[in-house]
């Protein structure tokens, strides 16, 4: 039950950050039906700026940068959450601009192949000296330490679970934000206007919806919330592998399996497809043996293309003639 | 001054020349009607004229101005509204939220709200499907869900692309009727049919497209009697 429970906790935690990684993905495909493999390197992005900012950030409140004795006052920590936010959203912006827009009209291969191009620059520029560097790095902590432990048993048998602050943060931050943007697509008319364009550009544009200003606001948003990943990722995981490491890879990699599990093109599959990838990897690791936990998670990606090769909410619309 | 004014409008599809220089005037208040068969370049006006093409030459006036070079979110905020061929539907949307975002572009709220009320009260069938998914609906009820979500949008011009296409004769009596109660309210509509004999009883004037070029134009009552007009398209003898 307490082991049960733990891996729950760090299941929920861990899905949420594929939730958000995936949204990035679908929404993409959403609108212009191809695989942007350069989102994972705005995940990467917004974790090297969340290491960067507080290294500096630090200082100015007395503490050390790189081992600070007591966390910054939440201010700083949320301050340092919105520059990512913001920095990122800006990033996934100038890409779209100059990389994908020119290729509007192109055979979409071309956009897929330019992706992948970006995502290459992405991650050298990033190992450059002046901007992130190609070692390792150690993130400060930016929250306090809490945990909350949990008791089991009597006597003999008394076990602990612990249950780490960083977790429910990341679990209700990352909710908060699916939450807005769950209302955003389905509750507002900018949203409106958004499903309506990832239908039919032409036909949207024929609704007056300015088609460029909505694809760049997809990225954005998309963007944003892999900053947030990011940020949230080297909170909880504070050894930071250098920009290029194949450890952030997968992790894009897993993401976009999310996505495609819960049907890509699908904001909600994207969410259930985060969790339910989280869920398999952690309970798999724990129960028969973590040597193993890539091999769940496609295993998995397998077992539903074989199935449902549309992913557990994707459904393709079908007009009527 | 014409609402619509095109001047020696070429377009082609890489290499293949698909309008020849045409030229067409709508007046304010007239239902014009483009016929032709098939290939003949009627769609591609429309799509040229929304923005959604752009042409080699020529140029196109809306109220005087010129939009050839506009992008089509913008000529649709001028209120030239196209409902394309097949109807333009959003599948993945509610009748409801096709319509809304025929105001897309509107901010008067209590106008809206009216030309809401007014566009369902023409098409009664919509509003008993107004939560379903648009990509349910029947050919008819989606092609009614187009012109209606077409007028939320108040238009100037109102361009129908083959409104008849591949729906019962019923229904198309059915949409007519409603095409002509709007111009009766006072929207000017360019009509695009291959249903020849159908176009030319509801307008005023036609013009007929062949190969890319107007191969005839005139005032539809006497185009429906050209003899050329009745074995070409209208099956006559």
């Amino acid at each position: 039950m307490a082991d049960f429970l733990q891996t729950l906790m760090t299941a929920l935690a861990i899905g949420s950050l594929y939730a958000l990684i995936a949204l990035g993905y679908t929404m993409v495909y959403g609108v212009l039906k191809f695989i942007n493999f350069a989102h994972s390197d705005i995940v990467v992005l917004g974790a090297w700026l969340s290491y960067s900012f507080a290294i500096r950030a630090l200082p100015l409140v007395g503490l050390d940068a790189h081992n600070p004795a007591t966390p910054p006052p939440i201010w700083m920590t949320a301050g340092i959450f919105v520059a990512v936010l913001l920095l990122c959203s800006l990033a996934g912006f100038l890409i779209e601009r100059l990389a994908y827009r020119p290729l509007r009209r192109a055979p979409r291969l071309n956009v897929l192949i330019t992706a992948i191009g970006v995502s290459l620059l992405l991650q050298n520029v990033g190992q450059l000296d002046f901007v992130f560097g190609a070692s390792p790095q150690k993130m400060p902590a930016l929250l306090p330490n809490w945990e909350l432990p949990i008791q089991f048993g009597q006597g003999e048998s008394i076990r602990y679970v612990v249950l780490p602050l960083i977790d429910c943060i990341i679990f209700a931050v990352s909710g908060l934000l699916m939450l807005a943007l769950e209302l955003l697509i389905f509750r507002t008319k900018f949203g409106t206007a958004l499903r309506a364009v990832s239908f039919n550009t032409d036909f949207a544009a024929l609704m007056g919806i300015p088609v460029d200003r909505a694809i760049s606001l997809t990225f954005m948003l998309g963007s944003a919330l892999a900053g947030a990943a990011g940020f949230l990722y080297v909170l909880k995981f504070p050894s930071m592998n250098q920009p290029a490491h194949s450890v952030w890879v997968l992790l894009g990699l897993k993401a976009f399996v999310a996505a495609v599990v819960g049907g890509i093109g699908n904001i909600r599959g994207a969410v259930l497809g985060g969790f339910i990838i989280a869920f398999v990897e952690q309970f798999g690791a724990y129960y028969i043996s973590s040597n193993y936990r890539d091999v769940y998670v496609f295993s998995l990606l397998i077992l539903i293309l074989l199935i449902k090769p549309t992913g557990l909410l994707g459904s393709p619309v079908r007009e009527k003639v | 001054m014409a609402l619509l004014d095109i001047e020696n409008l070429s377009v082609s599809y890489g290499s293949i020349r698909a309008l020849r220089g045409i030229s067409l005037k709508v007046e304010p208040g007239e239902i014009v009607t483009l016929i032709g068969g098939n290939g003949a370049g009627k769609s591609t006006t429309l799509r040229t004229i929304s923005g959604l093409l752009s042409p080699q030459e020529g140029q196109i006036l809306f109220e005087g101005k010129p939009i050839a070079s506009k992008s089509p979110h913008a000529i649709a905020a001028n209120r030239l509204i196209h409902v394309p061929e097949g109807r333009g539907i959003f599948a993945n949307l509610t009748v409801e939220e096709n319509l809304r975002l025929g105001a897309y572009c509107r901010k008067d709220t209590h106008e809206i709200r009216q030309d809401y009320e007014h566009a369902l009260e023409l098409f009664p069938r919509v509003k008993e499907r107004l939560w379903q998914l648009a990509g349910t609906l029947s050919g008819g009820e989606q092609q009614m869900v187009a012109i209606a979500r077409a007028l939320l949008a108040r238009p100037k011009l109102l361009m129908l692309d083959e409104p008849s296409l591949g729906l019962a004769p019923q229904i198309v009596q059915l949409i007519f009727q409603v095409i002509r109660k709007i111009n009766a309210g006072g929207t000017t509509i360019l009509l695009v049919e291959q249903n020849a004999n159908l176009a030319l009883q509801v307008a005023h004037r036609a013009y007929v497209l062949e190969v890319g070029k107007i191969e005839m134009s005139g005032p539809a009552a006497e185009l429906a009697n050209s003899d050329d007009i009745r074995k070409a398209y209208l099956g006559g003898h």
